[in-house]
């Protein structure tokens, strides 16, 4: 598998605290690579890296390279707005905007510049049936997306989210606050997607990240302690903090 | 997340349920070889009773072991802990049965008189019961020189195995009526060279444990 995302020696900073220290990581096209380990130890922050989330906190620097289908994407000449529509993200808890099913889907689209109605339904159903949303919202579109249940919200951010056809979709926990099965077909949804679109997720749930993902990379302190496809990973891992968390012996 | 104080103590249940398990298995096999020399009738009828217990216990290991995937999932060297326990029980189990099966030989034989002391069983028996003690503690020590060196006895038990065989022959040549007992004796020798497989397959585990990998030590 290509690496789509090359990131080397990235030093972040939050003011003086150091987030994340001297972190090197390739990340492999149309596969699903999961972020594990206990809070505060880096995961999130590495993710938001990804598409500059953390630009928009006060105090951050960073140093170091990281760079999406082989473009730095720290360099001055990146748009902010077209590096997230390259990359999506779908957060911990479902936030749908306070808009119509279809409009919520329809609103990257039209935010990009598509104004024809026809070309809006075509991507809205087909970012709906990928999301595995379609048959339970095809006859009320124009309902409001809070009428959703958290499971189906959910499947409505990552209809959202893909609606701009983006390379790249980051999943912050995006199943911690689902019941069980709406879990599980995010966690069948996922997969699916991979076909398609390069998935980084963070997930504190470890056997998510055993049952779904294809790499594993394991965080500590700020630090990349292991990286290994995630059945080596959760097999015989080779470092023995790995073999202690995923062994809940700490964390 | 796995509770880990309670995991931990039933990983001790299970160890220490196979530590029970390798006892009771050199105790079968020693007493089914006494049984034989001396044919002691109530001595094999004791060792055929008392596998009862080890099926019991093969079915302890089972149940604790299946309980903890269950409720634990139980993730890298946890799960491999718990893979082995169903392996090196059901292992120790087939070794209690083959121990029956030396036991049953003895009954076969009430009556009769031996044809000559036997001295390579015995000599084949006390090696393997060796192995069968060996191969316990480096699953219990996690230590796998010692797998590796147990595994080198299979080679001196296959040796006596077949010196067995061919002594056996000629006595069955110039004793032709010795037919029954003949076989029943390498009947014998066929079982303590199965319980020494039996070992190999545990040091086998024992190596799996600690490394992740699966060896060949019965090469």
């Amino acid at each position: 598998m290509e690496p789509i995302i090359h990131i080397n020696k990235l030093n972040l900073y939050y003011e003086q605290f150091q987030a994340l220290k001297s972190i090197c990581l390739d990340i492999p096209e149309k596969a699903i690579t999961a972020f594990i380990g206990p809070s505060g130890c880096g995961k999130s922050t590495l993710l938001r890296t990804l598409n500059r989330m953390n630009d928009m906190i006060p105090g951050t620097r960073i140093e170091g390279s990281v760079q999406i289908g082989g473009k730095e994407i720290y360099s001055d000449d990146v748009e902010v707005e077209v590096l997230r529509k390259q990359v999506g993200m779908v957060f911990q808890q479902p936030n749908p905007f306070p808009k119509s099913i279809y409009d919520n889907v329809a609103y990257g689209p039209r935010l990009h510049g598509v104004k024809n109605k026809a070309q809006l339904d075509q991507i809205v159903e087909q970012s709906l049936r990928q999301a595995v949303l379609w048959d339970e919202v095809k006859d009320f579109l124009k309902r409001s997306a809070l009428s959703l249940s958290g499971g189906q919200q959910q499947r409505l951010c990552i209809a959202r989210a893909i609606a701009v056809q983006p390379d790249i979709l980051l999943m912050d926990e995006a199943t911690s606050a689902l019941d069980p099965i709406s879990t599980l077909k995010i966690e069948e949804l996922v997969q699916e997607l991979k076909a398609r679109y390069t998935i980084v997720m963070v997930t504190h749930n470890m056997h998510q990240a055993a049952r779904i993902s294809d790499r594993t990379v394991f965080f500590l302190n700020g630090e990349i302690v292991e990286s290994d496809d995630t059945r080596t990973l959760f097999s015989t891992p080779q470092d023995a903090r790995t073999e202690d968390y995923i062994s809940g012996r700490f964390g | 997340m796995i509770q880990r104080r309670e995991f931990d103590q039933n990983l001790e249940e299970l160890r220490q349920l196979l530590r029970e398990m390798g006892e009771h298995v050199e105790r079968a096999l020693r007493e089914s070889i006494t049984s034989l020399q001396s044919l002691d009738v109530n001595k094999a009828k004791g060792v055929i009773a008392q596998d009862l217990k080890l099926n019991e216990m093969e079915e302890e290991v089972m149940d604790i072991g299946s309980r903890l995937i269950v409720t634990q999932q139980p993730v890298a060297k946890d799960l491999r802990r718990i893979i082995v326990a169903f392996k090196i029980s059901s292992d120790l189990e087939r070794m209690g049965d083959l121990a029956v099966d030396i036991a049953k030989v003895t009954l076969r034989l009430e009556g009769q008189t031996l044809l000559k002391p036997l001295i390579d069983i015995p000599k084949m028996a006390e090696l393997v019961e060796l192995m069968v003690e060996e191969s316990l503690q480096s699953y219990l020590d996690e230590n796998t020189d010692l797998a590796y060196k147990m595994a080198k006895d299979d080679d001196e038990v296959d040796h006596l195995y077949s010196q067995m065989i061919s002594e056996l022959y000629s006595i069955v040549v110039h004793h032709p009526d010795s037919m029954q007992q003949v076989m029943l004796l390498t009947l014998v020798g066929r079982y303590i060279e199965r319980i020494a497989d039996h070992a190999t397959n545990i040091g086998e585990s024992a190596v799996y444990l600690v490394t992740g990998h699966r060896p060949d030590l019965n090469q």
